[in-house]
């Protein structure tokens, strides 16, 4: 089973991968914000994978910590940095 | 178990291969918005490191501080920058092409080179099997008053580590506020989503707050990582629009951030009184002494958290 | 391996294949909002599967009850956002996808 767990945990690095591609090329920042969410559900669930692996009940509180702040950037950025423009963020 | 650990070393290969890279390109970047989203990420990977690490104590801090916190604490500072292609942009642009400012570059360039080869330099001559002070900080425990070591290291052993950390936590509020800011540039919408969003979080924030810091003196779990959780609840509040009434802003109120410091104060000098070193507790009331300090460092880190996001992202005219 | 575990591993491969097909939308998908739309079904579905295969192997409830909160943590956050940047890209004007 800690095999199985640590197996899908490996997988799950893929999509991870994916979402740090998409930040990379963007186009826009909204792309990017949710880019970022879903590299936060990645590591969740990554975290809850390893957790079962070596038994520590301490990377269980690791994730939920991660969960509940998962929305807290998004949301900084969505009320606060986000430019009426689109197109200025991307010129370099 | 060959294919365990065969398995883990290509976890650990493929994190710290993204790690570099994201590192590099967070760092490199001209784009400033993606800087911030791939700094924010980079704490999330950084977080799974210290997993595998083993420092589930650190892991939290940095899913805590460096992918929820520092993210929102960037998000609002870009708010304040001038966006890229503006006249301030352009002057500072054609600052970097004077000879000058190349010199420098290159002087700073092969500093920080030569600082990297003698990192790797000593990271080449470490002693292959060396514990640390884990044995002494073990034999020492029962007088430490609990039992998580990192928890008697952090509060009890090197004391005033943590009473500086505070320490710089209050230096960067000051700074802050004694920095001039830059207009705002999106200007607040008020979303009933959010709204809903923040009072479903913010009790179990409080509460998971409350948990951590009381699981610090077991396990993993403490002061700066409760104060953090309890600093985003802040953050989220004030996010969805929430203010503090006139009230609170006041004097006594707003001295609940010298709350950890002070605290940390009374508790070092409280000793010498009894003929003992400066924080230096006596054992059996460690424990009772440890416990009040976190709560009192809790309280003032995630006052202060929440003082610098409402002091980064204020609204002009508002006087926070 | 008991038949729990089969369960277990039964759903966790479906979870990750939800992840999997999450991460391909992200990189094929053709503009912002096709993209928000594929991003919320890793969170809803795809932990939600890899939680429940992990709640079974547990043993406690304790432990089953935290990844249950994890889950819904994650769902709420996501969804928040998925709507708050919808939201906000429709009043920017970013374009919609037409073939």
């Amino acid at each position: 089973m800690k095999y199985l767990c640590l197996f899908f945990a490996v997988l799950m690095l893929l999509p991870a991968g994916a979402a740090v591609w998409r930040m990379y090329l963007g186009p826009n920042a909204a792309d990017r914000i949710m880019a970022i969410q879903v590299l936060g559900t990645t590591v969740t669930a990554i975290l809850v994978l390893l957790a079962l692996t070596s038994e520590r009940n301490s990377l269980l509180d690791v994730s939920l910590v991660l969960s509940l702040l998962a929305a807290v950037t998004a949301v900084a950025f969505v009320q606060r940095a986000w430019p009426d423009t689109e197109t200025d963020l991307d010129a370099d | 178990m060959e294919t365990l650990t065969e398995l883990q070393w290509i976890f650990d290969v493929l994190t710290g291969c993204g790690l570099l890279w994201l590192a590099w390109s967070c760092l490199s970047s001209r784009n400033l918005h993606r800087a911030v989203v791939q700094f924010v990420s980079f704490g999330l990977l950084m977080s799974l490191a210290w997993v595998r690490l083993e420092a589930p104590d650190i892991a939290l801090a940095e899913a805590a501080i460096g992918a929820g916190l520092t993210g929102a604490l960037l998000m609002a500072s870009l708010a304040r920058l001038p966006l890229s292609g503006s006249a301030d942009i352009r002057a500072l642009k054609s600052a970097e092409r004077i000879a000058g400012a190349r010199l420098l570059q290159l002087l700073r360039n092969s500093l920080l080179f030569a600082f990297a080869l003698f990192i790797i330099y000593a990271i080449f001559f470490l002693p292959p099997e060396f514990s640390g002070l884990r044995e002494e900080v073990a034999t020492e425990i029962e007088n430490a008053g609990v039992r998580n070591p990192v928890t008697a290291v952090l509060l009890n052993f090197r004391g005033y580590d943590t009473f500086l950390e505070l320490l710089v936590l209050l230096g960067a509020l000051f700074g802050v506020r004694i920095v001039g800011m830059q207009p705002v540039r999106t200007s607040m919408t008020s979303e009933p989503v959010l709204n809903i969003l923040a009072s479903l979080l913010t009790p179990i924030l409080i509460l998971v707050a409350a948990y951590l810091l009381w699981i610090g003196t077991d396990g993993a779990g403490g002061a700066f990582q409760a104060g953090a959780v309890l600093g985003a609840g802040g953050v989220l509040l004030l996010l969805a629009g929430w203010r503090p009434a006139r009230a609170l802003m006041a004097s006594p109120f707003r001295s609940l951030v010298l709350l950890g410091p002070l605290a940390f104060v009374f508790v070092a000098v409280l000793p010498l009184l009894s003929g003992r070193a400066l924080l230096q507790y006596p054992p059996d009331s460690a424990g009772t002494l440890i416990v009040l300090l976190e709560i009192a460092a809790t309280l003032s880190i995630g006052l202060t958290l929440c003082a610098l996001f409402l002091n980064v992202s204020a609204d002009d005219g508002e006087q926070p | 391996m008991t038949p729990t575990d089969w369960f277990t591993a039964m759903l966790l491969g479906l979870g990750t294949i939800f992840f999997i097909a999450g991460a391909v939308g992200l990189i094929r998908f053709p503009d912002t909002y096709t993209r928000l739309h594929i991003a919320t079904k890793t969170d809803n579905v795809g932990l939600g599967l890899i939680v429940f295969g992990l709640a079974v192997q547990s043993g406690s409830w304790s432990v089953a009850g935290k990844l249950v909160l994890i889950w819904l943590l994650v769902m709420l956050a996501g969804a928040s956002v998925a709507y708050l940047v919808a939201n906000g890209a429709i009043s920017r004007g970013i374009p919609v996808w037409k073939r």
